[in-house]
């Protein structure tokens, strides 16, 4: 083996290069400075810590896999070795922060609280030294991860994992618990400052232990197996659901509301680009455009501030609705025969114009120009009026049921098939009887009919539309948020939003980094996950069409395309 | 068979043309009103129609990056935009030392080289970057992956910048030599403005000469017409997709100089709109077409300067000139509709797409 020892740590050293560098320029964006102000456990390590941690742990862990486990040294040598190399380029970052302190000039993140935080309040040398020493052990004991058996490595991540999670997010867990009186006074043992204590964290590991062995020994199954339940038990279980859901908001208190009406808001157009994008593949960068149209008709039939129809807020729904899907499908109609990134591109750029048009004078009278509509009205029911955030997160709800309903069964639908028959291949499509321009615009008005409507309560919720609101970003938002969750997976839409719009609203610190993270989301999906955390079927194996090819797994073969277009003829 | 065709003509087209056919008169009958009116005289259309050139110069030079990409690659390059951003806004220090030091007002030219350079020298590193990271790994999935893994790129290099350099919006120093202007034939050209048009001419010569002549050029043609053949000529594709990028990502640092000539400032989100309206010209000229991409630049840019005035104003559209962004994506929008193979290309948006 000795003759394979020198690639293997040359190996090693590039990917701690690689890693370090991560964590430096982590550094010097500022994240691990804003980021250690929210403890993971109180006075012990920060999250900011935990990033750079986390560059060692990633990196060896990467390293002591490619060096291979034969050899019990060769995954120990290899994670060590990454592992120092990441505390190498980490301390020589600080070694130059160091050496010149001008470099804040150009680096405004290169602050000296990062420079106190990167050398442990030491001399940057001696800072350096134990950077590597510290990094090298790390490395050695992720690369001893590996050579333990699967089942207490799983355990042992999974504890880590749970305690920087709950860690994250103890202030907030902190504040809802504090709300519950006599359950909130006996846990408070398990908070520490911003983060949890010692104490705490020892239990959440223990915890999170116990269940891995539990779920290991088979004993009492969390989930009961999908797609077997009697009607009645899924009615069961959805009226608990729902039942849950409508008390979230007096429970959770007031910002969590908001939070929810925001995730809320993001559903509805996740659901909606979810049609165009993920069940018939149209790439749709100006999706923002159609949210943008809901909420300025909505002010524009309620506003007495433009004074020309001064409808109620439920008379207008209906003309706002139909203006989106005829919005659709005008937008629509040009761009039936392009296709991939040149629909993107017209899209974003339709997206574009219409924010420019409201910004611009040229038609003040009808959008209130840069200022934007004021007034809108808001909705009401009988003298129930929904004014705030906690009544608007029912209003949110029934739009999420609502269309969520009207994504499932239109999934199913022959329309849906043919929007996924479309999406697999146009052509073949076309050839088997679909008529490509109405499934086409069928799916731009769908998808453009969720937008208004979410625009509609947008503008209802802020009483207000403003050019600013309807910026790109948020159609790169919604696309960001159904790859996350998996292309044409409606509970991926949920778990999209949860995870792209509702943790960033959670942890504040996040909010200067948020597009930064989304960027990087989009690129580490699509390499390592294109499907998506939650993926449908079809995506599933439209992802790994290679894979499946090369391996000619089992499983690949009762799904093959043929059949399922032959079901969509019929 | 006339019939069939009629039947296919009565839905969508029928549609389209009467859009296209608007549009047309809309823009011919807001020309006649304007001139009609004579609220702008010649040097007024003279100073817009330089000011077009110098504009749409650093148009082209970004766009020749989108081109060469998509010549080889055939997908659009979404974080060109931010390649071209990281070069300005890097060499923006470079320029703040030599000016702080006295030498760039000791030997201004010798000094805007240098910062030129770096400039080039960060935005062909942050290329190669994109590619090695986020296109190469992907260079066989199915088409929108990456696609979205160039959004990403995009964004997630937009914020990393604004992360290590900060949101503010930095001015550079400005130099003595660029004030002033001359008359060319009686036609006012600022110095800048001069400074740039020849500037990126230069480079497109260069590129032109590179492409066509080099061996490495050769490559990349070969490449751009038929990837396997080529690996199988002994090219090694990797390498040429690289230097593709680096090729792109250095012109882009230069148009970004020559875009701090005119503008003065750099901040992280300065991409964004010279990006895309770079692909715009980049498409109009017809994508993937080296010459199409000067073409369509110096027409875009030209076109959205005089357009405002020339198309809105006589059709009583009140503030024309905010409209000069919506005058680019609808320029756009329409090329891609009613002639995807642009000016100078061939037909791609339906085919190889």
């Amino acid at each position: 083996m000795r003759s394979y020892s020198a690639p293997v740590w040359q190996m090693a050293l590039k990917l701690g290069l690689i890693g370090g560098a991560v964590a430096a320029l982590l550094a010097l964006i500022g994240m691990v400075e804003v980021f250690n102000q929210r403890a993971i456990i109180g006075g012990v390590i920060s999250m900011g810590q935990t990033f750079l941690g986390l560059a060692v742990l990633l990196s060896a862990y990467a390293a002591a896999r490619r060096a291979g486990t034969q050899t019990r040294s060769t995954a120990l040598l290899a994670g060590a070795v990454a592992g120092a190399a990441v505390g190498l380029v980490i301390g020589g970052l600080a070694l130059l922060m160091a050496a010149w302190p001008d470099l804040r000039t150009i680096l405004i993140n290169a602050s000296p609280t990062l420079l106190a935080l990167l050398t442990f309040g030491q001399a940057a040398p001696v800072a350096l030294a134990i950077w590597i020493v510290a990094g090298g052990l790390l490395g050695a004991a992720t690369g001893a991860l590996l050579l333990l058996t699967p089942a207490v490595r799983s355990a042992i991540l999974a504890a880590l994992g749970a305690v920087v999670l709950v860690g994250v997010l103890a202030d907030l867990l902190r504040l809802i618990t504090s709300a519950w009186g006599v359950i909130g006074q006996a846990l408070r043992w398990m908070f520490a400052g911003r983060g949890l204590s010692v104490a705490g964290a020892l239990v959440v590991a223990a915890v999170v232990v116990l269940i891995g062995v539990l779920r290991q020994r088979g004993l009492p199954k969390l989930q009961p197996a999908a797609g077997r339940r009697s009607p009645r038990q899924t009615l069961l279980s959805l009226a608990i659901s729902l039942a849950i859901l409508a008390l979230l908001p007096p429970v959770l208190g007031t910002y969590m509301s908001e939070v929810l009406d925001q995730v809320g808001l993001y559903v509805l157009m996740g659901l909606g680009l979810n049609i165009v994008v993920g069940f018939a593949g149209l790439l749709d960068l100006g999706y923002v455009g159609f949210y943008a149209i809901g909420a300025y008709m909505m002010g524009l039939l309620t506003s007495p501030e433009l004074g020309f129809f001064n409808l109620s807020w439920w008379a207008a729904l209906p003309i706002v609705l139909a203006v989106t899907i005829l919005s659709g499908v005008v937008l629509g109609i040009p761009v039936l025969k392009v296709r991939g990134d040149y629909l993107a591109i017209i899209t974003l750029g339709f997206g574009e114009m219409i924010r420019y048009l409201a910004l611009s004078n040229a038609l003040d009278p009808y959008t209130g120009g840069p200022q934007g509509v004021q007034l809108i009205a808001k909705p009401t029911i009988g003298s129930f009026v929904f004014d705030d955030v906690t009544k608007l997160y029912y209003l949110l709800l029934a739009g999420c049921l609502l269309t969520g309903f009207i994504a499932i069964r239109l999934r199913d639908s022959r329309l849906g098939r043919a929007w996924m028959a479309m999406r697999e291949d146009e052509d073949v499509a076309q050839a088997i009887g679909i008529n490509l321009v109405s499934t086409k615009l069928l799916a731009f008005a769908t998808g453009a009919a969720f937008a208004g409507l979410s625009g509609a309560i947008f503008a209802a919720k802020i009483g207000a539309a403003y050019p600013q609101s309807f910026h790109l970003l948020v159609s790169i938002n919604v696309l960001a948020l159904i790859i996350v969750g998996g292309m044409g997976s409606i509970p991926g839409v949920i778990v999209g939003a949860l995870a792209l719009v509702g943790l960033p609203e959670l942890l504040r610190e996040f909010a200067e980094f948020r597009l930064l993270v989304y960027g990087v989301v989009l690129v580490v999906m699509m390499l390592y996950r294109p499907e998506g955390l939650l993926p449908s079927e079809a995506a599933r194996r439209e992802m790994h069409e290679d894979e499946n090819v090369t391996e000619e797994s089992a499983l690949a073969q009762p799904a093959e395309p043929a059949i399922q277009l032959e079901r969509t003829a019929t | 068979m006339l019939k069939t065709w009629f039947r296919r003509l009565s839905g969508t087209d029928l549609i389209m043309y009467a859009i296209g056919v608007t549009v047309t008169i809309a823009i011919i009958w807001g020309s006649l009103a304007t001139l009609a009116s004579g609220k702008y005289s010649l040097p007024q259309w003279q100073d817009l129609v330089v000011f077009g050139l110098a504009q749409g110069s650093i148009y082209a030079l970004i766009a020749l990056g989108y081109t060469l990409v998509y010549g080889i690659l055939r997908m659009i390059n979404f974080a060109h935009s931010e390649v071209f951003m990281s070069g300005p806004f890097t060499a923006y220090f470079v320029a703040r030392a030599l000016d702080q030091s006295g030498f760039l007002e000791r030997s201004p030219v010798v000094g805007m080289l240098i910062v030129t350079a770096a400039s080039m020298l960060t935005s062909l590193v942050i290329a190669i970057l994109v590619e090695r990271v986020a296109y190469r790994p992907l260079r066989n999935a199915p088409r929108l992956v990456p696609l979205i893994t160039a959004i990403g790129a995009s964004y997630a290099l937009q914020y990393v910048f604004r992360g290590l350099y900060g949101s503010g919006v930095e001015r550079y120093p400005e130099l003595a030599i660029f004030k002033g202007e001359w008359f060319l034939a009686g036609v006012r050209v600022l110095r800048t403005q001069a400074v740039v048009i020849v500037a990126a001419i230069a480079l497109m010569a260069v590129l032109y000469v590179f492409v066509m002549l080099s061996k490495t050029g050769k490559a990349m043609r070969a490449v751009s017409e038929d990837k396997d053949a080529a690996a199988l000529m002994g090219i090694d594709v990797d390498r040429i997709i690289a230097t593709t990028f680096a090729v792109g990502g250095a012109l882009a640092g230069a148009a970004g100089i020559l875009y701090v000539l005119i503008f003065g400032q750099v901040q992280f989100y300065m991409g964004f709109v010279p990006g895309i309206k770079a692909f715009t010209a980049a498409v109009l000229g017809g994508i993937g077409n080296v010459p199409g991409a000067m073409v369509g630049g110096l027409f875009l840019g030209v076109f959205e300067s005089v357009g405002p005035s020339l198309f809105l104003d006589g059709l009583g559209i009140p503030a024309p000139y905010q409209l000069k962004d919506v005058i680019a994506f609808a320029m756009l929008v329409l090329f891609l509709i009613f002639r995807p193979s642009g000016i100078l290309g061939e037909r791609l948006a339906t085919k190889k797409a």
